[in-house]
Order: C-alpha cells, then sequence, then structure tokens
C-alpha cells in the first residue's frame, strides 16, 4: 500500500492526482489552506478506495509551521512513498510589475515555500532512504516571457532547487522528481482562451503517477512539452527579446 | 468531449457566458441576466442552452460523498458522471438504477430530465431511485427534498429541467447485479405488431427490452427491424468478454453531414441482416449492451456542422400501434429517415416528477441530419400525428416543438412554472412558454 502526501491538495491536478492513488487503495495526507474543500475531497477519496485520509490546514507562506506539519505527517504515516508539492497560484503579471510587495509574495507562495518545505523534508528522506520527492514546477520556469516571467522565475527556482536536491538525492535511493505541466484547463487559468495545447488535469495526474511510478527526473506533461520547450530554450536571446510571448 | 456550452445535436448555436463552479457549498454567482445549470451536454437540443444569458457548469462538482456497499446508497455531488459512478461500484455488486443510452450524463442532468432506459417497464424513471438532494436557489436557500422532506420541490425538480434552482448532491438507490454481464437475446422481426407481440411476452421476465427499427424501408419491410431483450447475467456466466477497450474517436466534423440517403439505406439493410438467424442469444458486457455509442467519441460530428435533431415521442397504449405506424410512412415516405431508431414500451410506473416524460405507452425515438426547413416541416408532421394520438415529446431531445403542443403534452407546466427559480431560465423553457 503506497503512502501519499499532497501539498496543495485542493488544487485540480493534486485532487486528480489523488483520486489514482485513491483508487489504488493508497493511504493519503492532504494538507490545504481550506480546510471546508479539504473535508469535501478526503470524504471522495475514502469512497474511491483510499484506505485513510489524513488532513491538515496549512498556509505554504508560514514557514515556521512547515516543521511541526512534516512532524505530524511522519507520526500518522510512518514512512512517505511520494511526497507531491502541488500549490501554487497564477499570479497576475501585470499587478506583479506595479508592485514590489505583490510580486515577492507571489515569489514566495509559487517559489520560497517550496524550497523551505523540500529543505524541510529533505532529512526525513534521507533517514528513509528510499520514496519520491515530486515537485510541480512548471515550463514556464524554463525561460522568462513577458507574459509571466513572475510566475516563471519563481518556477525556475523550484527547477533548479530540485535539480541539486536530486543529485544530492539520488545515491540514497529517493527520487526527485520535476514536473513540468504545459497548459492545463483548471480553475486556475479559467480565464483563458483554450486552445489545442491545453490539457486537462487528468491527464497531467496520469503523467504524473507514471513518472513517479518509473521513477523519471523530469517530467513534461503532456510530452510535446519537451520539444517546445527544447526550442524555446534555444532561440538565441537578441531574437527572442524581439518576440511577444 | 463536448465543446462546452453546446448541446448535443450541435443545433441550435447559443451564445453564453460559463460559469464553472466547484465548491458545492458556495453561494451562486452574482450575475446580471439569468442563469442555467450546464452538467456534460448530452441534452440534444435547447433545454441545456441559454441564450444571452450564463450557464452554470457542474461538471466539476464531482465527488461522491458516500457510498455503503451493504445497501448500495451513493451520495455524490451532481457533476458526477454516470460513467464514474459505475466504475465505482459494478467491481462492488451494484449497478445503476437507471441509465439512458450514454453514461456520460451528470447526475444533476439525469434528475433534471427525469432520464429513463430500457428497463422502463421494470423500474421506471431515474427519479423513483432518487432518495433525496439538496436545491439551492438564488436567494441562498438550500433544502433537502426528498418524496417526505418538500415532497412539492420534489416533485418539480424531477424532471424540472434545471429550472428549480440548481442541484448540488443527490442521494441515490443502486441495485444489486452479481456481476458486469448481460445475458441477452435478440429477434429479428418483420413488423411492428409483430414488436408489439415480443414486447409484450418478454416484459414479465426481462428486466432490459429494446429494439431498433429499420426506418429506410418501406412497403411490406416497413416496421421492420431488431428486438432485445436482456437481464443481468449470474456472477459466473460461461462466457465473460470484456468491456471493449479500444475507443475510437471521430476527429473532426466534416464539412457535410456523412448520414445521407444513401447512406443510411446500406446501413439500416446491413444492421437488421447482421445476424443470420432470426433469434440469437449471447452473453455481453453491459458497456456494448448500454452504450453502443459511447464507444465512439464526439459521433455527433458525423452529422456535419448543421448538427441534427433528435425527435423521442410516446403514444398512450390505446393508440400505440397505429400511431407507430403512421409516423414511420411519414418518415418513410419524406426520404429524410433516421439513422437509428429507437422503439420502447414504456411501463405503467408513475413518473415522480410534474414534467416527466414517461407515461404508458410505445416511444419512439429517431435522429434526423439537420437539413433546415425540410426537417423542421417533417417534424411540425409527425407533432401533428402524435399530438392527435393524444401523445408526447420529450424535451430533453427537442429544439423545435411548437408551444401550444408543448403546453398540451405537458399539462402540468402552469403548476410547474410556480417553482422556477426568478434567475433561472432556459432557451428551450422561453420558446415553450413564452
Amino acid at each position: 500500500m503506497q503512502k501519499v502526501v499532497i501539498i496543495g491538495a485542493t488544487s485540480a491536478i493534486a485532487e486528480s492526482t489523488a483520486r489514482l492513488y485513491a483508487a489504488r487503495g493508497a493511504q493519503l495526507f492532504l494538507v490545504a489552506r481550506n480546510v471546508a474543500r479539504l473535508e469535501d475531497i478526503a470524504a471522495d477519496l475514502r469512497t474511491r478506495g483510499a484506505q485513510e485520509v489524513f488532513q491538515a490546514p496549512l498556509d505554504v507562506n508560514d514557514v515556521l509551521a512547515h516543521a511541526g506539519l512534516i512532524e505530524r505527517i511522519w507520526a500518522s504515516l510512518g514512512q512517505v512513498d511520494v511526497f507531491l508539492v502541488a500549490h501554487g497560484t497564477l499570479p497576475d503579471q501585470s499587478q506583479c510589475e506595479a508592485s514590489a510587495e505583490l510580486a515577492l509574495k507571489e515569489f514566495a507562495t509559487n517559489g520560497t515555500s517550496t524550497i523551505a518545505l523540500l529543505t524541510t523534508v529533505a532529512p526525513r528522506f534521507e533517514m528513509q532512504r528510499k520514496g519520491v520527492i515530486a515537485v510541480i514546477s512548471s515550463v514556464a520556469g524554463d525561460r522568462g516571457r513577458q507574459s509571466n516571467y513572475l510566475y516563471g522565475s519563481a518556477k525556475a527556482a523550484v527547477t533548479t532547487f530540485a535539480s541539486g536536491l536530486r543529485q544530492r538525492m539520488t545515491k540514497l535511493g529517493v527520487n526527485v522528481l520535476t514536473i513540468k505541466p504545459g497548459f492545463v484547463d483548471t480553475p486556475m487559468t479559467r480565464d483563458f482562451k483554450k486552445g489545442a495545447l491545453w490539457a486537462k488535469p487528468d491527464d497531467i495526474a496520469r503523467g504524473i503517477a507514471r513518472a513517479a511510478d518509473r521513477g523519471r527526473s523530469v517530467a513534461y506533461l503532456p510530452w510535446f512539452w519537451l520539444p517546445i520547450m527544447l526550442i524555446i530554450r534555444h532561440v538565441p536571446e537578441f531574437v527572442f527579446k524581439r518576440i511577444k510571448l | 468531449m463536448s465543446k462546452v456550452g453546446q448541446s448535443w445535436g450541435r443545433y441550435p448555436n447559443a451564445n453564453q457566458t460559463l460559469i464553472a463552479l466547484s465548491d458545492r457549498h458556495a453561494g451562486l454567482p452574482a450575475t446580471a441576466g439569468s442563469v442555467l445549470p450546464y452538467g456534460n451536454g448530452r441534452s440534444y437540443g435547447d433545454s441545456c442552452l441559454n441564450d444571452g444569458g450564463t450557464l452554470l457548469h457542474a461538471r466539476l462538482m464531482d465527488r461522491f460523498i458516500r457510498f455503503d456497499v451493504q445497501t448500495g446508497v451513493l451520495e455524490c455531488e451532481a457533476g458526477v458522471l454516470f460513467s464514474e459512478i459505475l466504475d465505482l461500484v459494478v467491481p462492488q455488486g451494484w449497478f445503476l438504477p437507471v441509465t439512458p443510452g450514454t453514461k456520460f450524463v451528470t447526475v444533476g442532468g439525469a434528475i433534471a430530465n427525469d432520464v429513463h432506459g430500457k428497463n422502463h417497464h421494470k423500474a421506471g424513471t431515474f427519479g423513483r431511485h432518487v432518495l433525496e438532494f439538496e436545491l439551492l436557489r438564488s436567494d441562498g436557500s438550500r433544502r433537502v427534498c426528498s418524496p417526505q422532506q418538500h415532497p412539492d420541490w420534489f416533485a418539480a425538480t424531477i424532471g424540472g429541467l434545471g429550472l428549480t434552482g440548481l442541484v448540488t448532491r443527490a442521494t441515490i438507490q443502486l441495485r444489486r447485479v452479481a456481476g458486469p454481464w448481460m445475458s441477452a437475446e435478440v429477434y429479428r422481426f418483420h413488423d411492428l405488431s409483430e414488436f408489439f407481440r415480443l414486447s409484450q411476452k418478454s416484459d414479465r421476465d426481462y428486466e432490459y427490452t429494446v429494439a431498433w427499427i429499420d426506418c429506410a424501408s418501406q412497403g411490406k419491410a416497413l416496421g421492420r427491424g431488431i428486438f432485445t431483450r436482456a437481464n443481468h447475467a449470474p456472477a459466473h456466466p460461461d462466457n465473460r468478454p470484456n468491456a471493449p477497450s479500444r475507443r475510437l474517436r471521430v476527429p473532426l466534423t466534416p464539412p457535410v453531414s456523412l448520414i445521407n440517403p444513401i447512406s443510411l439505406r446500406a446501413f439500416n439493410t446491413l444492421y437488421f441482416h447482421r445476424q443470420r438467424e432470426s433469434v440469437s442469444h449471447v452473453t455481453m458486457h453491459y458497456e456494448p449492451h448500454f452504450y453502443p455509442l459511447d464507444g465512439i467519441g464526439d459521433w455527433n460530428r458525423i452529422y456535419g456542422p448543421r448538427g441534427f435533431m433528435q425527435y423521442q415521442c410516446v403514444a398512450p397504449p390505446g393508440a400505440s400501434l397505429e400511431c407507430m405506424e403512421t409516423l414511420m410512412k411519414t418518415i418513410a415516405a419524406s426520404g429524410e429517415g433516421s439513422f437509428l431508431a429507437v422503439l420502447k414500451q414504456f411501463g405503467d410506473i408513475p413518473s415522480p416528477g410534474l414534467l416527466s416524460f414517461p407515461r404508458p405507452g410505445a416511444t419512439l425515438a429517431l435522429d434526423f441530419p439537420n437539413r433546415g426547413p425540410g426537417t423542421l416541416a417533417l417534424l411540425d408532421r409527425l407533432d401533428d400525428i402524435v399530438a392527435a394520438a393524444g401523445g408526447a415529446v420529450y424535451p430533453a431531445k427537442d429544439a423545435r416543438m411548437p408551444a401550444r403542443y408543448f403546453k398540451q403534452y405537458f399539462p402540468a407546466w402552469e403548476s410547474f412554472s410556480h417553482y422556477i427559480d426568478s434567475k433561472f431560465s432556459s432557451s428551450f423553457w422561453r420558446r415553450v412558454t413564452e
């Protein structure tokens, strides 16, 4: 039986992923800010076959609360097979350009809070010497684009941090998985016009579970973002700075 | 998945704002104009559209709340699909009490249309198996409705086309099954009176009965077809076929309808002769039995950009045979033809909703490619026949019935209208009442 922790468990991608693990009969520990919604999701996951569902409230920006939470998770589950960090927001880029305070707050939510969590949880995995730490980053972190570079730079920090953590943990038998979804049709992106590149949370969730099962390091979801981002990363800066993305 | 804000028949077009709901505890969003709940867009006509207004997209309210494997009582949010219920409960020995011909409908949609299935003669409509639901109104009030509690609101909301408020969650009673298999018998019949004899004979011992009618043939072959009767199979039938794993889909909308008089005649003739013997016995998985078209994603695209119109009517017992014969003759003579014509005898179990469509008699479901005025004129002629026989037409499949006939088919419409939420409206409702 798998033991799975999900931070940001009320997000659409996280909820879809939790359903996959619930159907496998997993034990789940859900963490999110909104306790009422967590309650609904926990009932749903129990019905879908989860053996047990624990819940705890957390505001990820309350870094002082992280250690206590990690303590509680290990006290409840004993060990953790998959630790999925899935929380996040989609900041309004133009508002972040107008307010440094907002920019830093969004950077904290999408970047530093994840770094803090991973830092606090890493020693547990060092002791466990097995398991998967999965982090949802984003294709947006691969290169800064004018349309959302605040979000992108926070995710770039997450991607780089996870890459270093992976080097540190691999030799101990712990896999660090960086997940880079492209456009996903969720409540977070409700106001966007959807085109052919948009994926459903269910598809992303299946990709996450598969990548975690197979011990992958980096997963672009869906896969076609790998070649797309390969190209975007390699456009020379003198061209890149003149195009609109 | 259907394009959001479209009905399954892809006719008519409507312009509306879409607001996704995912939290059943939240209040209704504030909007300027009227709102209408929208589930998975499987209604065929305009009963799920709200031109010029807002659709409350409830599909994301898709959480299970509890499932008691001992009693088969399931509580879930209104956006849960029948397919999701089946995936959860069939392996645990339970099945939907009533299901329409697609499993891609939401629980909320099934309540709003009081859907029926091949077991109507045994189980009645879906609404009869709803133990309770919560109704959220635009004034912020929440009512838990059941046959005992707020029975008037219960009766108005079942079959109430989403107009009485938003159903947030519902509790339904499932039925026991031994496994996913069905044992079915398939008969070829040569005219409508043979169908009625077969159907009558089968109603007592078979939970599911339905017939497909060859709509392209005329003269002596008029009314020939294939009759299927089935029961859930015992736990370990000799033959245990799997669910079909391959899922096809129609990748794009062809510029014109692929359903035309030539393809129609060819399909109908082939389908009629697909089995050599006049009777065959088969054990099959429930999926192809209940949901033959669900195996082909976006099949509604084959009708081209103009879409298609469904027409489902019921004619009362005394007039059934004659009415069906007249309908078939009228359709055959028009040359419009229907790709799939489905015939079934309803039983006499009363439907719980004020506006429920199912009532005793024979029901015929047809679909016609939308060829404009010609198609509309044919459907008007069919309406005249159904109305004269004292029958009714199914709102969930309608995009064009005249207001005067709607009011004749559903005499309770006026008492129903007192239960409509003042913020709620639909293209269909405005069309048939204003």
